[in-house]
């Protein structure tokens, strides 16, 4: 078990395995509870969280709102069946869960992607980034009430929408990456849309900057709060923008590089202060990346070409025997699946493996510690909490 | 903390005088993406009922209703969907067969009643049913199963035709499985096939690797499985709904496939019939044709003794003597026809009815009777010169064939006839054409325009590549004939076949003629049935209905009732329905002897 420091005297005892031994009849603690309907994640979780004052001296995080086991539904259904069942895995950003699967299934059964597939699969996953990104970045001041920089860049989002309704057909549930391809070649005059949509984004990265990280507010409550500590990186297993942000390089894209990655000229943004307002640092240069990415792919992805291998009948498509586990970068960080197949013509397991798990159970619950109850919000944005990834 | 901290956001000011970007009337019209994923629009006309989009709908939107009567390819049922369910994928219209299936980019839909979202689209009523944005499959070169199938290997023509070798190769393995792959089990082969044959679950077994199932599949409703394997008219494949959109499922050859792979030595092991309980009850089955035989096959499986009585020298029927050996094999009839045999099913060989033992006979020593004699007579064309000596009936120069018998094959020879049979016979003769002159001279001349001639496409084309010339539209006149031998066959262009109402009346062109040259010509419009071996006495009792057929009850019982009929004299002509009524007749049997009603 972590402590902050040896100092306990404010904290409730322990008892000879850890557990904290809270007295209620002291009057010196209070239980709250955060949760399950939260502001500050999308999704349902909640926190048992135990104050004194308005400080935090123990907090525990509960899952189990979502009534949901995905990852056990798909064992009785057949893959193309899993491909819009594994999209809700994750309900903010669901194009990777569509191309984790498709990746994992490909792998097994031997199929090649074509080319302008994988860029068409990349523009899908980059865009995803664009949208959450969009949210997520002013959203960090959102929990601290400063909500105007949400709505710009929920306007812009709105038009990464309409792109997605143009490319996909769907604005949330894009369900455009399936086994063996994707479902549709870019429509015409799309690249000319999304080009301007992207240069509200390059309009919009200085206007949010002014506001919020300069902003005095902003800096005065989220630097220094809720310091992730460099060695949990490794200890939790930390991923994505927390662990740059703790100055610990962690991309997928550039360190296993998948798709056409290695063909993209992008260095993503360290650095080391750990705290909430460098995990929002981080982001706000993720999304600048984001934006050139997508520039980058825009330029160099094939026009035409097969959208989509030939695959055995779908209806019984029964994958060899084996096992994989495919991973990619999500907004939040590495964003993995592990699936195991037996033959047949449904999965035998598939395990899903987010970040959430661990940024939103384990390392929340200690970094709520000393921290304030006003600060909750705030340091559940900058873990990018996910529940329906927590609890699939 | 500089002041510039303080200062800065307030830049955000500056966007004060902005338009406002939300759209603040929530029932502005805002038409959805092209390829939106709205509301569901099916083409009813164009659907066929085959059920593969709720078979792949992960949700259970989607639920067969009845929409209107069944008909061959057409289950008469069409998609009604559960918007309470639905998530709108769209899978349902990726993998639609006939592409009738399409989500319109229509997204709002206000009602007050919660069951209005259940609804069959293309059949209820919807304000976009007319709207021709949304989601269609996507194009090119995307489909959820392969639409192309795997091509059957066959002797080239060159090789095939000096020789009454088996042209057609059989699937391998790896081929099989391939094929197998791409049905989608919607079943819409079963109604269509006569005998019902468990099409989906044969080739289910197929993808399985599980032969042995295959094969009781195929025997629960086909006794003849290498013969059909073969021959058979295959009305399956041209309902198959993989034929939409590409080429039907091989359901023949994958059925060939599974009976090829299974030994003979294995058959009883397998169909478990290795000990059958003799009911002590004796059934005379007139014909060994495939009538009679799956009639024997079924009434054997339920205990009957069963004695075959067959005019000629081997069984099998118009399939032995009637279809040549480069089609069907005759080890391969001899495979089939051995397995029904291990049954314990008696045949007395050269034994006609009629001549050698009489019905009534049979009607005294046998519980029941079934007939299946099948259409042996040739049918003449009636013309001038039609009886000479050297002008024949295809029937008698295909059984001739099988005989082993010497025919005397011209080096210019003619053929009436655009069906099956006539191909046969031409491409019979040609082969010995080719053996005796070494080249191939014969002519098939047909009433019917190409695109009408009754014959597979795939015979009118083999022919062709075999080095027969085929003369489609001319309707025959006259055989000139000198010194008392053919030299041709005078015809005239035939315009059309059937008059606006409906009936057979072909009108001719007699200025436009043509003649071709022959010294043999061959009749093969058409057979006969032969009912000379029906006693006066029992002839009386049957009753007929139209074209001369003789009236008998579903399962094909004869107003006398321990005489069943069936085949070619009933209904077909083709091996499929003979196997069907054949089995149908068994099951009749049974019931007459238990006395069983409905
Ligand atoms: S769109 Fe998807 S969920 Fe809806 S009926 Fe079709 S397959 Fe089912
Ligand atoms: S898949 Fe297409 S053709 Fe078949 S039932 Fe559904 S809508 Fe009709």
């Amino acid at each position: 078990m972590f402590t902050i420091n040896n100092d306990r005297s404010k904290f409730p005892e322990l008892d000879d395995a850890g557990n904290a031994l809270i007295d209620l009849t002291s009057h010196k603690y209070l239980k709250l509870w955060q949760g399950p309907q939260h502001p500050g994640v999308t999704g349902n979780m909640s926190l048992e969280l135990t104050v004194t004052g308005d400080e935090i001296v123990e907090s525990k995080t509960h899952v189990g709102y979502l009534h949901r086991g995905f990852e056990k539904l798909m064992e009785r259904r057949t893959f193309i069946q899993c491909f819009p069942t594994c999209i809700r895995l994750c309900v903010a950003e669901p194009d990777p869960n569509e191309y984790l699967l498709s990746s994992c299934v490909e792998e097994l059964a031997g199929i090649e992607v074509p080319e302008t597939a994988q860029w068409l699969r990349m523009l899908a996953l980059e865009m995803a980034r664009l949208q959450v990104l969009l949210r997520q970045v002013p959203g960090q001041a959102g929990t601290f009430a400063l909500g105007l920089g949400y709505q710009w860049g929920n306007y812009i989002r709105d038009l990464i929408l309409d792109r997605f309704e143009e490319l996909t057909g769907g604005r949330v549930y894009h369900m455009y990456i399936l086994p063996g391809g994707v479902r549709g070649l870019l429509p015409n005059g799309f690249k000319n849309r999304l080009e301007e949509n992207l240069k509200l984004v390059d309009e919009f990265l200085p206007n949010v900057w002014d506001l919020i990280y300069t902003n005095s507010v902003f800096k005065k409550r989220a630097k220094g709060l809720a310091v992730i500590p460099k060695e949990w990186i490794d200890q939790y297993g930390i991923y994505g923008p927390a662990a740059r942000a703790a100055g610990i390089m962690r991309d997928v894209r550039k360190t296993h590089p998948y798709l056409f990655y290695s063909e993209i000229d992008f260095e993503p943004f360290t650095t080391d202060e750990s705290d909430v307002f460098a995990r929002s640092l981080v982001r706000w240069h993720d999304l600048k990346m984001t934006v050139d990415i997508i520039r980058q792919i825009l330029a160099k992805m094939p026009e035409k070409g097969d959208i989509k291998a030939p695959t055995p009948n779908v209806m019984h498509w029964k994958i060899p025997k084996g096992e994989t586990y495919v991973k990619c970068e999500s907004s939040r960080g590495e964003y993995g699946m592990y699936l195991v197949t037996d033959g047949s013509d449904k999965p035998r397991r598939v395990n899903l493996k987010g970040p959430s798990y661990t940024h939103a159970t384990s390392v929340l619950e200690k970094l709520l510690v000393n921290a304030n109850i006003a600060d909750t919000a705030a340091i559940m944005v900058s873990l990018a909490t996910c529940p329906p990834e927590i609890e699939r | 903390m500089s002041l510039k901290d303080v200062l800065t956001p307030f830049t955000a000011w500056k966007r004060i005088a902005k338009e406002p970007v939300t759209v603040i009337d929530p029932f502005n019209d805002r038409p959805g993406a092209d390829r939106y994923r709205g509301f569901h629009q099916n083409d009813v006309e164009k659907c066929i009922g085959c059920g593969t989009c709720e078979a792949i709908c992960e949700n259970e939107a989607i639920d067969m209703v009845p929409f209107k009567d069944p008909i061959s390819g057409d289950s008469g049922l069409r998609p009604s969907l559960d918007y309470g369910r639905c998530c709108w994928c769209a899978l349902c219209v990726d993998v639609c067969t006939t592409n009738s299936l399409k989500l319109s980019n229509e997204y709002t839909w206000i009602t007050t009643d919660p069951e209005d979202f259940r609804f069959t689209p293309g059949v209820d009523k919807k304000s976009w049913d007319e709207n021709d944005k949304g989601w269609v499959k996507p194009e090119p070169n995307y489909e959820f199963y392969n639409t192309q199938r795997v091509e059957m290997e066959h002797l080239h023509p060159e090789e095939r035709v000096d020789s009454f070798i088996e042209m057609v190769k059989g699937y391998s393995h790896e081929q099989a499985l391939a094929e197998a792959d791409r049905c989608v089990e919607c079943g819409i082969c079963i109604a269509t096939c006569p005998a019902h044959m468990g099409i989906p679950e044969y080739i289910k077994a197929i993808r399985n690797e599980d032969l042995e199932e295959g094969l009781r599949i195929l025997y629960e409703t086909n006794p003849l499985p290498e013969i059909c394997g073969r021959i058979c008219t295959h009305k399956c494949e041209t309902v198959c709904s993989i034929g939409y959109k590409g080429d039907p499922l091989s359901i023949r050859w994958l059925k060939r496939y599974i009976a090829d792979q299974v030994p003979s030595e294995r058959y009883q092991s397998i169909l478990n019939t290795n000990d059958i309980n003799n009911n002590g009850k004796r059934i005379a089955i007139i014909g060994s044709g495939p009538a009679g035989l799956s009639a024997a096959h079924y009434l054997a499986l339920m205990g009957y003794q069963c004695t075959i009585f067959e005019q000629y020298e081997k069984a099998g029927g118009m399939m032995r003597y009637g279809i040549p050996e480069y089609r069907l094999p005759y080890d391969q009839i001899d495979k089939d026809i051995d397995y029904i045999l291990s049954l314990g099913v008696e045949i007395k060989y050269n034994t006609r009815v009629g001549r050698d033992i009489t019905l009534d006979q049979l009607s005294q020593d046998f519980d029941a009777v079934f007939s299946g004699t099948g259409l042996h007579l040739g049918r003449s064309t009636g013309i001038e010169g039609s009886d000479n000596e050297h002008v024949y009936y295809s029937t008698d120069l295909l059984r001739q064939i099988t005989e082993g018998k010497d025919i005397e094959v011209a080096e210019h020879i003619v053929v009436i006839g655009g069906g099956n049979v006539a191909m046969d016979i031409t491409r019979s003769l040609a082969r010995m054409q080719k053996v005796k002159y070494g080249k191939v001279n014969i002519i098939a001349t047909s009433l019917e325009k190409e695109e009408n001639m009754p014959a597979d496409r795939e015979e009118v084309v083999e022919s062709r590549e075999e080095g027969a010339v085929l003369m489609p539209g001319w309707a025959p006149q006259r055989i000139e004939i000198q010194h008392g031998r053919p030299t041709g066959l005078h015809v005239v262009k035939c315009n059309s076949l059937f008059d606006d109402t409906g009936r057979f009346n072909p009108q001719c062109d007699m200025e436009v003629k043509n003649f071709f040259e022959g010294s043999m010509i061959v009749q093969s419009i058409g057979q006969g049935m032969d009912l000379s071996y029906v006693d006066e006495k029992w002839m009386e009792g049957l009753s007929f209905g139209p074209r001369g057929r003789v009236k008998t009850n579903e399962y094909f019982q004869t107003d006398l009732e321990w005489f069943f009929m069936g085949g070619d004299i009933i209904e077909g002509p083709d091996v499929i329905h003979g196997i069907a009524n054949g089995h149908k007749a068994a099951i009749g049997i049974d019931r007459y002897l238990q006395n069983l009603k409905d």
